[in-house]
Parts: C-alpha cells; sequence; structure tokens
C-alpha cells in the first residue's frame, strides 16, 4: 500500500467502504455504460442493503451514476440532482450467492437506449472490483484503462488483438481471456498502462470476429 | 515495497529525517517527484482544517444519534482541564460529527478514525504556531507507520476490530507528535507501540452498523491516547514490547475476535437492548 491509502482519500462520509467505495461504482458504471445515463435500476446486497441508508450508499452510488467523485460536497444531496437531470434511480434488494457483502448490481440506461449491467464490490479503503459487466465474469478495479471484448472463438484473435494495442503505443497490464465453449463466443478483458485512443477503439471494433467493445476510461468523464 | 517493519523505518531514518524517508521512499515506489507527493499531501492537511472548520452544531446524522456534541464540550460552563486538552477533545468531535453527518473529510487511516488525527494536529499547530509546511512532514511520519500496522495488521475495523481503526490511527497520531515536537524516530515508534498496546483488543461494534455511536467518541479515545503517549515517549519513557512486536500482536488479536465484534453490528454496545431499538427504528426507513 502507498502511503495515500493510508492517508486519504478526502470523501464524503461517513464509510470508505459505504459511501466513498459506492460512489466509486456508480463513477464506474457511468463510464463502462460510455454516456449519460437515463435510467438506473440499483440492486443491493449484504451489508449494502442492511445499513446502506443510514451509511448514504443510496446517494453515493446516485452520485457516481452522476459522474461526481466521492469527495464532491453535492453527493448528499444527488437523489435531487439526478431527478432535476433526468436520470430516474430505484432502489431494492437482492442476495447473491457468494457475493462480498458490500456489493450492488446497478441496471443502466443511456440517453442512446444503451444499457449496461454491472455488478460491482465495495473492499475498504474505496477501493473496489468489478465482478460481471452483463453476462461476462471478470475481476478488475477500474484503476486502469480497461478494455472488455467480445469475439468468436477463432485462432489468431488473440494475437491479432494484442497487435493492435501495440501499434498504438498501449502496453497490456493484464489480459484474461473467457470462452464459453470451443468454437464459439469468447472474451478478452485487457487493462493497460496507457489510455486507449478513440481511432484504436475503431479498429477494434471493425476486427473481424470481435462482436463488441466496451472501453472504460478511468479518468474520462462522459 | 512500503515499510512492512519499524524496524526498517527506523533503519531509513539513520541519516535523515524520519517523515522525509518516507516520503523518498514512496515517491521512488510511485515514480512521482516529491513535490508532486508533497503538494497532495498538503491538500489533505488543508481538507483536514477544512473540515473541522466546517462543523455546524446543528447538524445531525441520519439516525438522528450524533450531531452537536463537540460545541457542547467547546462551550462547557465548568470544564475540568479546558484549554489544550478541551480542544483536543472537541477537534477530534468535530471531524467524528462531521463523517456522521456526510461531510466531507478525510480518511486517516479510515473515515471512522478520521478525527484522530486532526484532533491531536490542529490544536498543536494553533498552540505552538508551527508552519502548515511542518504540520504535513508530521503526516509523513504518521503515513510510515501507518503503512508498517497496514502491512503487518490490518487498518480495516471489519478485519481487525476497532484496534485497527482507531487504534492504529492513535498510534499514527503520537508519533507525528513525537516528530512535530523535536523527539528521535525511537521516541516516535515507542509513542506508537504505545499507543497501540492501550487500545489492543478494542471491538469494533458500530450501532446500527452505521459509523456513529460509538465511533464518533471513540476519536476522542483515540486522540487523547496519542496524546498522552507522545508525552511519555517524549519524556523518554519507553515501550518494553517493541513496536513490531506490538504490531503483530494486534494482528493476531484481530484474527481472534469473532464476527460479531468485527464490524458486523452484532455485538458489544451494538447488541444492547437500546442499540437494537435504534436500529429497529432505523429499519423501518431501511432499503
Ligand atoms: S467502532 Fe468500528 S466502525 Fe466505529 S470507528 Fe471503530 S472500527 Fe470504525
Amino acid at each position: 500500500m502507498n502511503i495515500f491509502d493510508i492517508m486519504g482519500p478526502v470523501m464524503v462520509g461517513p464509510s470508505s467502504s459505504h459511501t466513498a467505495g459506492a460512489a466509486r461504482i456508480g463513477r464506474l458504471t457511468r463510464a463502462l455504460l460510455g454516456e449519460v445515463p437515463v435510467r438506473a435500476e440499483i440492486l443491493l446486497h449484504g451489508s449494502f442493503s442492511a445499513t446502506g441508508r443510514g451509511h448514504g450508499t443510496d446517494r453515493a452510488l446516485a452520485a457516481g451514476l452522476l459522474g461526481m467523485t466521492a469527495d464532491d460536497p453535492r453527493l448528499p444531496q444527488s437523489l435531487v440532482l439526478a431527478r432535476e437531470v433526468g436520470l430516474e434511480v430505484t432502489f431494492g434488494s437482492v442476495t447473491l450467492p457468494h457475493a462480498h457483502p458490500n456489493t450492488a448490481v446497478l441496471t443502466v440506461t443511456g440517453l442512446s437506449g444503451r444499457t449496461v449491467t454491472v455488478t460491482a464490490a465495495s473492499l475498504g479503503g474505496g477501493r473496489v472490483q468489478v465482478t460481471r459487466v452483463d453476462d461476462l465474469e471478470v475481476s478488475f478495479s477500474g484503476d486502469l484503462p480497461t478494455l472488455l471484448l467480445r469475439n468468436r472463438d477463432r485462432p489468431g484473435i488473440v494475437a491479432e488483438a494484442a497487435h493492435l494495442l501495440s501499434a498504438h503505443g498501449v502496453n497490456i497490464a493484464t489480459l484474461h481471456l473467457r470462452r464459453e465453449g470451443r468454437g464459439g463466443l469468447a472474451a478478452m478483458v485487457i487493462e493497460s498502462d496507457q489510455p486507449i485512443p478513440e481511432e484504436l477503439l475503431q479498429a477494434l471494433n471493425t476486427t473481424d470476429g470481435i462482436v463488441s467493445v466496451r472501453y472504460l476510461d478511468p479518468e474520462g468523464g462522459v | 515495497m512500503s515499510f512492512n517493519s519499524v524496524e526498517s523505518l527506523l533503519d531509513a531514518s539513520r541519516d535523515l529525517p524520519l517523515w522525509r524517508a518516507v516520503l523518498e521512499h514512496d515517491c521512488q515506489e510511485e515514480g512521482i517527484p516529491p513535490e508532486q507527493s508533497l503538494s497532495r499531501m498538503d491538500a489533505l492537511w488543508q481538507a483536514m482544517k477544512s473540515a473541522v472548520a466546517d462543523y455546524d452544531p446543528a447538524r445531525h446524522s441520519a439516525s438522528g444519534l450524533v450531531g452537536g456534541a463537540a460545541a457542547r464540550v467547546e462551550s462547557s460552563p465548568h470544564p475540568i482541564v479546558g484549554g489544550f486538552v478541551t480542544q483536543v477533545i472537541a477537534a477530534a468531535m468535530k471531524t467524528g460529527e462531521c463523517n456522521a453527518c456526510m461531510r466531507r473529510i478525510v480518511a486517516a487511516p479510515t473515515a471512522g478514525a478520521s478525527g484522530v488525527l486532526p484532533g491531536v494536529l490542529l490544536p498543536y499547530q494553533s498552540q505552538y504556531h508551527t508552519s502548515d509546511q511542518e504540520m504535513v512532514h508530521a503526516l509523513y511520519a504518521a503515513a510510515g507507520f501507518g503503512q508498517v500496522i497496514a502491512a503487518r495488521a490490518s487498518i480495516s475495523g471489519a478485519e481487525g476490530g476497532c484496534q485497527a481503526e482507531v487504534g492504529s490511527a492513535s498510534g499514527m497520531a503520537a508519533a507525528a507528535l513525537v516528530s512535530l515536537h523535536g523527539g528521535t524516530p525511537e521516541q516516535m515508534a515507542h509513542a506508537c507501540a504505545m499507543a497501540l498496546k492501550n487500545l489492543l483488543g478494542l471491538v469494533c461494534d458500530p450501532v446500527a452498523g452505521l459509523v456513529e455511536v460509538p465511533c464518533v467518541k471513540r476519536n476522542v479515545a483515540g486522540a487523547m491516547n496519542a496524546l498522552a503517549c507522545a508525552e511519555m515517549a517524549l519524556a523518554g519513557v519507553e515501550s518494553a514490547i517493541p513496536c513490531d512486536e506490538v504490531i503483530d500482536a494486534m494482528r493476531s488479536v484481530g484474527a481472534l475476535l469473532p464476527d460479531s465484534l468485527r464490524e458486523t453490528g452484532r455485538g458489544g454496545l451494538a447488541a444492547t437492548p437500546t442499540a437494537l431499538r435504534a436500529a429497529q427504528r432505523l429499519r423501518g426507513g431501511a432499503l
């Protein structure tokens, strides 16, 4: 842990896991959607559900969906602000088998009708882990630029994607592969050291065999 | 690798101030220039001050259990000690209350224990007219010890109980005070060790699972304990058990704590009849 994991962050209270982490989950979900959200259905699991209201977990998640960071003083008013800007948010409870006690499932629809469902856990100290995006099991923190690629399971596709990245000067930090069955659909989750430029996203999108591309830019605002 | 023993931290401080060793070590790790790290730490220090300045006694927490207490302490008609010590109590409470009321604070090392460091550092600055720069240096000393605690034990109540949150904050604050007051790195280690020892075994038992009761007032305990331990260490009093061994003991005590006393809100104060009634009342409005 570096010293700023010990000292800091600056955050709106009361809980680094239930408030700061929740805001981060909301913000990552907005980034994964890649556009302005207009509707969000949020399900809370475990301790998030049991003590979420007292900790402002609901407001923190909504604040994150509005693009706020954990230290934004408007965070406590986020539900009112959401209504004002036309983001409709509903909350419910869910019980997920084997999930971390501080887990939320967010199904979010954007202006264009595009949707994404994100499951993420707040691990403490404001750090989070995304565990599922739509029907894909994943494991990333959102600290690094992250690419989620759906591809047809054929020889050479991983090399092609890796080649495209290196051709754009993007270094791969981690790469995880998953497939649903031989020759079927597979997925790649790539964390990189550099942000992914727009033309690289285009190139990936038009690569034969890559079915869908989602990109999480941790710095990027939508 | 961050510092994983107080011994290695003291070794690194042979030829330069301890805070400087922590700063340089972290900059090397992160590949950032010292100015960048210093300005980041300064931002945390300014945020600690703003949180206390922003205190409003009229504010109340979500449960209604927290609010207005620091103002009462400050305006007590008949205080026993008053002065510096009363300021410590008030500053720790103000930050704790701000946290419970969803205001902006600095997690140090956590949000629950956010009142301990500002609790001792703000009154110190106004008493001794120390510069912001020196206060920032003290935060590096605190972070150095915090790093070792996080590496060898834990700074999370869910893992190690409140000894890991308020206890760790108290140990860090004791070291920071010794650093500010011109003590040696060895004295910082003794202060930190004594502060941790005094709070060893402290359980995490928040009423209704909220960071309100007993958290706000435990920040006062952490701050006062830090003050006493720094005073002892500066006078040459030593911890009979070395700091690293105390931290290891804290880890094993944490591991022995049952789940009910590690932030689940199911044991200790959280299981008292009054707490259960409060929780019941809140659940009416739960999500
Ligand atoms: S009692 Fe638990 S929640 Fe409260 S400050 Fe201590 S560790 Fe944090």
